[in-house]
C-alpha cells in the first residue's frame, strides 16, 4: 500500500529545551491509509502529529507531507495547512462565532471562496456530521459531541487530503464518544489519509491499516491491528495493551 | 389539615413590610439631615438654590479653552473647568491606552530583558498613589526646569521651561479648512469602501486590504488638500521677549504634571488588563486558526483581537472612567478643573452644597451614561453558552 | 496576509505561538557559563527583532541607571543634618530624611510618644493579617477587632492608664494613613455586605436603595465626597454639635469604600452556584440563617482577594485628605519641604513617601496573590 507515502517522517528528532521528546521517529505514511498511534501518556504522540503540520518545530531529520519537505518557508507551511486538517482534543472551536462563521473562516480567507459558496459547502459537511440544525447557534450552546462533530466538519472545509486527529473523544462522554466515531469512520470509508492518536480500540480493529505503539518518546512498534492486537512483538507493547483493555 | 397563618405570617405582607420600614427609616434619616441643613443654613443666612450661578466670578482663570474673563459669571467658569476637565481627560485617555498597550504587550515578551522591565515600571507606577505621582512631576516641572530665559530646546521652535511648554502651531488658512474637511471626506470614503470590499468579498471572495487603503486615504487626502491649497507653512512661533514668551502655543506646567501622573499611573492598569485580556484567549485557539491555514495577521485580526477586546474592554472602560475621576485631583496642583473652579466658586459664596451638588451631578452624568454603554456592549458581545 | 499588517502586532503573535518558552524561561542556576550562555542566547537574542528589542532595552538602561546611581548612591549626603552639604555634593540628599523622618512618618505627633503610634501600627497590620485568613473566621474575630480598636484608641489618643492625652488633631503621617484606611476597610465591610445582599434582594424598594446608593457613589470622584465630609456633613448636624476634621475624613471614606466594597461580594455572592441557596432553603433556614452560614462563608471566601486590592486601592486613595487639609503621610512628606533650605530637596522626600507606600502596596498585593492560590487550592480539594 505505502507505494508513494504522503506523509513521510525520516530520523526526527525534537527536544524541549533539554529534554528530548522525540528520537528518530520513522514513518510513512501512504494514501489513503489509516494510522492510529497509541501509547502511554506523555510518550510523545500530540507532538509527533502536531509536527506534520507544523504547530511544532523538529529539530532534526525530514518531514515531507505531499511531496514537500516542512521547513520554516512560510509557503510551504501555508501549503501544507491547507492540505491537512486536524481535530484537537479539546475541539478549539471559536467561540466568538457561530458554527457556519466557524466553517466559513478559513474558506473565506484562505482559499478566497465567495461567500455564498463557503456557506453552502459548510452546509453539506454540517450535514455530513448530522447536525445542519445547529448551524446558527454558537459553539457554546453546544453538547461536546456535537462540538467535535463541527471541528471535524470545519477541518473537512478546506478539502483536506490529509486528516489528523489528536484524541477527538478522550474529552467526550461515553454516549458522545460513538456519534463522532461513527463520523470518523465515514470519513475513512471515503479513502481520506489519517493519522489518528486514541485509544478507542475497537475503532483502531475496524478502521486502522496499521498500528503504532510509542513510548517515551521512541516508536516501538508499528504493525497491522490484526498482528498488533494478536501477537505484540514488545513486551512493552504488550503491557499497554493489557492495561487499556484489561480493566 | 390546613390551618391559616396569622396575617403577619404571610411571606408577601413581610416583604412589604420591610421594605416599608428600610423605606420609612431612611426617609426619616433624610428628613433629619435635611431640616437639620437647613436650620444651619438659615442660622448662618445662606440662601439656598442656584441663583449664584448668573453672578459674576471675579475671578480669573489660568488657562481656558473657552473664552473667559473674570467678568463672566459663575456659570460660565464651571464650564470652562469642565471644558479643562474634559480636555485632560481625553488627552490622558488617549496618551494612557497607548502607553498601557505597549507595555502589556511587553510583559508578555518572550524577551526576558522587556519583560522584565515593563513589570518593574507596571509594579512601581501603581504601587504609589495617583497624587503622589502628579505632587512629584508638579514639583519636578516647577523646581528643576529651567526659567523661560533658559528654556530647553530640544527642537527648533519648541520650549521646555518650568512656565510650561511653548509650540508653534500653524497660522490659520484657508488650506486647513480644506484640509479639515478632506479628513471628513476621507473617513467617509473608507466608510463606504469598507462597505463594498466586504460586498465584494461575499460575492466574489477577493478580500481587498481595506486597512492600507484606508489609512492612506485618510492620511492622503488633508495632504493633498494641504498641497493644492499651496502648501501654507506660517507658524506662529513663541519667541523670548524680555522675561517670558509671546506667541506660540502653551501648555502649562499643571497641565503637563496632570497629564503624565494620570497617564503614567492608568497606564499601569491598562498595560494589566491588555495583558490578562491576550492570555485569556487559549493557546488552543491560535492552534486550531494556524492548522486552518490563516496567517499570523489573520488569526490575530480574526481569532485572537475579538475575543480578547472582549475581555478587556470593560475593565478598560472602568480605567478610562478612573482616570476622570481621578483627573479630580488636579485641585492639588491647581489646574483649573470642574472641581478646583467649583471649589473656588465654593469659598467665594458660601454655596457648598450646591458646588458639591454640581461636581457630583456632572461626573455621575457621565459615568451612568458609559454604564449604559457598558451595559448595552456587554450584552451584545456576550459569549452565548448555555 | 499582508506582511505589514503582519510585522505590527508581531510581538502578540509571537507571545501567542510561544507562551511556552516563556515559561521555561527561568536560568538554571549551578551549570556554569555554558548554561548561562544558552539561556542568554534563548530569550535574549532568539531572533533578529528579539536581538534589536534586547539592544533597545540595553540603551535605555545604560542612558538612564548611570546617571541614576550616580545621583542617589555615589554623589548622595546620607547623614550630616545640613542643606548646604548636599548642595555641595551635587547628589542626592538623604541626609533630608535623617533629619526629616520623624515627622514625615509620625507628623505632629509629641516626638518622645512615637512609640505609642508605632505600636498601634503593629496591632492593627497583624489584625489586617489574620482577618485575611479564612481560619481565623469566626464570631471571635469581631471581638478581636473590637479590642484591637480599643487598645488602638488608647495608644494614640491615651489619656487614662499611665498614657498622656495627644488630641488627634497632632496626628499624622504612616500612622494616620494606616487609621484611615484600616477604619475605612473595617467599618465599611458590614455596610458592604448589607448592601450587596441588598443589591441582590428580590424587594424591590430595598435594591433599588442599594442599587442607587452603590452606583451613585461609584459615579463620583472620591474628592467630591471629601469634601462634602468636610463642608456638608458640619450643616447636616443639629446646632451646637461639631464633630472633628479626620471623624468627618474618616466617614466619608468608609461610604466611598463601601460602595466598592458592597460590588467584590456581590461577585462573590454571584459566584456561589443556585444549588446552594435552594439547598440552603430546602434545609428550612430562614434568610439570615440561609446567608450567614451557608452562602456569606462560601462567598466571603472568594473576595478576599479582591478585598484585599480594595485594602489597597483605599490605601493608596487616604493620600486626599491632603486636599481637606489632615496630615498623612503624603501631606507631612509634602510639607516637610516648606522648610526653605530643605526645599530644593523634594525628590528625595517624595521618593521616600513613595517607597512606603510601595513597600506597603507590593507587600499587600503579593500576599492577596498568596490567599487566592491558597484558596484556590482549599476549594479544589
Ligand atoms: N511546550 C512544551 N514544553 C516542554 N515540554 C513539553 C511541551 N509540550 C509537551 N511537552 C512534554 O513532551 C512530552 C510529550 O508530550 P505529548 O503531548 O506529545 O504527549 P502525549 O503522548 O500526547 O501524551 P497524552 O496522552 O497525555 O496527550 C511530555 O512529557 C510533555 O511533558
Ligand atoms: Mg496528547
Amino acid at each position: 500500500m505505502a507505494n508513494d507515502p504522503v506523509i513521510l517522517l525520516d530520523k526526527v528528532n525534537k527536544w524541549y529545551g533539554e529534554f528530548h521528546v522525540l528520537k528518530d521517529i520513522d514513518l510513512a505514511v501512504g494514501k489513503g491509509e489509516k494510522v492510529v498511534i497509541c501509547g502511554p501518556s506523555g510518550s510523545g504522540k500530540s507532538t509527533v502529529i502536531r509536527c506534520i503540520n507544523r504547530l511544532e518545530e523538529h529539530q532534526r531529520g525530514r518531514i515531507v507531507v505531499d511531496g514537500v519537505e516542512l521547513t520554516s518557508d512560510i509557503r510551504s507551511i501555508d501549503a501544507i495547512r491547507r492540505k491537512v486538517g486536524m481535530v484537537f482534543q479539546s475541539f478549539n472551536l471559536f467561540p466568538h462565532l457561530t458554527v457556519i462563521e466557524n466553517l466559513t473562516l478559513a474558506p473565506l480567507w484562505v482559499k478566497k471562496t465567495p461567500l455564498k459558496q463557503a456557506q453552502e459547502t459548510a452546509m453539506r459537511y454540517l450535514e455530513r456530521v448530522k447536525i445542519p440544525e445547529q448551524a446558527h447557534k454558537y459553539p457554546g450552546q453546544l453538547s461536546g459531541g456535537q462540538q467535535q462533530r463541527v471541528a471535524i466538519a470545519r477541518a473537512l472545509c478546506l478539502k483536506p487530503d490529509i486528516m489528523l486527529f489528536d484524541e477527538p473523544t478522550s474529552a467526550l462522554d461515553p454516549e458522545m464518544i460513538k456519534e463522532v466515531l461513527d463520523v470518523m469512520v465515514e470519513l475513512a470509508g471515503e479513502g481520506m489519509t489519517m493519522v489518528c492518536v486514541t485509544h478507542e480500540m475497537g475503532f483502531a480493529r475496524t478502521v486502522a491499516d496499521s498500528m503504532v505503539f510509542m513510548a517515551e518518546g521512541v516508536i516501538v512498534e508499528k504493525a497491522p491491528p490484526k498482528e498488533f492486537f494478536a501477537a505484540p512483538k514488545s513486551e512493552r507493547t504488550r503491557q499497554f495493551l493489557s492495561q487499556i483493555i484489561g480493566h | 389539615m390546613v390551618t391559616k397563618g396569622a396575617w403577619w405570617n404571610d411571606a408577601g405582607v413581610r416583604a412589604v413590610l420591610y421594605q416599608i420600614v428600610v423605606l420609612g427609616a431612611i426617609l426619616l434619616l433624610g428628613w433629619y439631615l435635611v431640616s437639620n441643613t437647613l436650620a444651619n443654613l438659615a442660622a448662618r443666612n445662606i440662601a439656598t438654590g442656584f441663583g449664584f450661578l448668573g453672578r459674576e466670578a471675579g475671578f480669573a482663570i489660568g488657562e481656558s479653552p473657552l473664552a473667559y474673563a473674570p467678568t463672566d459669571s459663575y456659570a460660565r467658569a464651571i464650564l470652562v473647568g469642565l471644558a479643562n476637565t474634559v480636555i485632560v481627560a481625553l488627552v490622558g485617555i488617549a496618551f494612557a491606552t497607548l502607553i498601557g498597550l505597549v507595555i502589556g504587550i511587553a510583559r508578555l515578551s518572550s524577551n526576558w530583558l522587556v519583560a522584565r522591565l515593563a513589570t518593574v515600571y507596571v509594579e512601581s507606577a501603581r504601587n504609589v498613589p495617583v497624587l503622589l505621582h502628579l505632587l512629584f512631576w508638579y514639583a519636578l516641572i516647577t523646581e528643576a526646569l529651567p526659567g523661560p530665559r533658559q528654556a530647553l530646546n530640544p527642537i527648533a521652535n519648541v520650549f521646555i521651561s518650568n512656565r510650561g511648554i511653548k509650540f508653534p502651531l500653524p497660522v490659520w488658512e484657508a488650506a486647513h479648512g480644506w484640509m479639515a474637511a478632506a479628513l471628513v471626506v476621507a473617513v467617509a470614503a473608507t466608510l463606504v469602501l469598507a462597505r463594498w470590499a466586504r460586498t465584494r468579498q461575499a460575492e466574489t471572495g477577493q478580500p481587498f486590504p481595506i486597512i492600507r487603503v484606508g489609512l492612506a486615504l485618510i492620511l492622503g487626502l488633508p495632504l493633498l488638500a494641504w498641497l493644492a491649497g499651496g502648501a501654507p507653512t506660517a507658524l506662529d512661533r513663541p519667541e523670548l521677549k524680555g522675561f517670558n514668551f509671546t506667541g506660540g502655543h502653551t501648555v502649562s506646567p499643571e497641565f503637563v504634571a496632570l497629564l503624565l501622573g494620570l497617564t503614567l499611573y492608568t497606564a499601569a492598569f491598562i498595560a494589566e488588563i491588555v495583558r490578562s485580556g491576550i492570555l485569556a484567549v487559549s493557546r488552543g485557539q491560535t492552534e486550531a486558526a494556524l492548522a486552518l491555514g490563516l496567517s499570523r495577521g489573520q488569526v490575530l485580526r480574526l481569532v485572537i483581537l475579538p475575543q480578547a477586546l472582549r475581555v478587556i474592554i470593560p475593565p478598560l472602560t472602568s480605567q478610562y472612567l478612573n482616570l476622570t475621576k481621578n483627573s479630580s485631583l488636579a485641585v492639588a496642583i491647581g489646574y483649573p478643573d470642574l472641581v478646583s473652579v467649583a471649589n473656588t466658586t465654593i469659598n467665594q459664596t458660601g454655596q457648598a452644597i450646591e458646588g458639591v451638588a454640581l461636581v457630583m451631578a456632572v461626573y455621575l452624568a457621565v459615568s451612568l451614561g458609559i454604564a449604559a454603554f457598558m451595559n448595552w456592549y456587554d450584552k451584545k458581545t456576550a459569549l452565548v453558552s448555555r | 496576509m499582508s506582511a505589514p499588517i503582519e510585522q505590527s502586532p508581531g510581538e502578540i503573535a509571537a507571545h501567542v505561538e510561544e507562551p511556552m518558552r516563556a515559561t521555561l524561561a527561568a536560568p538554571r542556576r549551578g551549570r556554569g557559563a555554558a548554561a548561562l550562555l544558552g539561556w542568554t542566547r534563548r530569550n535574549l537574542f532568539s531572533s533578529v527583532p528579539n536581538t534589536i528589542l534586547t539592544l533597545v532595552a540595553l540603551a535605555l538602561l545604560v542612558w538612564f541607571l548611570p546617571p541614576l546611581i550616580n545621583w542617589a548612591l555615589v554623589k548622595a549626603t546620607w547623614t550630616g543634618g545640613d542643606p548646604k552639604l548636599c548642595r555641595e555634593a551635587g547628589g542626592a540628599c538623604w541626609a533630608l530624611i535623617e533629619t526629616k523622618h520623624r515627622f514625615i512618618l509620625f507628623g505632629l505627633y509629641p516626638h518622645d510618644q512615637h512609640w505609642r503610634p508605632l505600636v498601634a501600627m503593629a496591632i492593627f497590620l497583624s489584625a489586617i493579617a489574620a482577618s485575611c485568613d479564612p481560619r481565623f473566621w469566626n464570631w471571635r474575630l469581631a471581638g478581636i477587632w473590637a479590642v484591637v480598636l480599643a487598645v488602638g484608641g488608647w495608644l494614640m489618643w491615651g489619656g487614662f492608664l499611665g498614657l498622656a492625652y495627644v488630641e488627634n488633631a497632632r496626628w499624622g503621617g504612616l500612622p494616620l494613613t494606616l487609621i484611615l484606611a484600616t477604619l475605612g476597610i473595617v467599618l465599611a465591610f458590614p455596610l458592604s455586605i448589607l448592601l450587596a445582599l441588598g443589591r441582590r434582594s428580590d424587594l424591590p424598594a430595598i435594591r433599588a436603595v442599594c442599587v442607587g446608593y452603590i452606583e451613585i457613589v461609584r459615579g463620583v470622584p472620591l474628592v467630591s465626597v471629601l469634601f462634602m465630609a468636610s463642608i456638608m456633613f458640619p450643616l447636616f448636624l443639629p446646632e451646637g454639635l461639631t464633630i472633628d476634621k479626620l471623624l468627618r475624613a474618616q466617614v466619608g471614606i468608609i461610604l466611598f469604600t463601601a460602595a466598592y466594597l458592597a460590588e467584590a461580594v456581590r461577585g462573590g455572592l454571584a459566584a456561589i452556584p443556585k444549588g446552594q441557596y435552594e439547598a440552603a432553603d430546602a434545609m428550612g433556614l430562614g434568610y439570615w440563617q440561609k446567608m450567614g452560614l451557608v452562602i456569606l462563608p462560601q462567598a466571603l471566601r472568594l473576595v478576599i482577594p479582591p478585598i484585599v486590592n480594595q485594602f489597597i486601592s483605599c490605601f493608596k486613595d487616604t493620600s486626599l485628605v491632603i486636599i481637606i487639609g489632615l496630615y498623612d503621610l503624603l501631606t507631612t512628606a509634602k510639607t516637610a519641604l516648606t522648610d526653605p533650605p530643605w526645599r530644593p530637596f523634594y525628590v528625595e522626600s517624595y521618593v521616600f513617601a513613595g517607597l512606603v507606600y510601595f513597600g506597603f502596596c507590593f507587600f499587600m498585593s503579593r500576599y492577596s496573590q498568596y490567599l487566592e492560590r491558597r484558596l484556590n487550592a482549599g476549594t479544589r480539594r
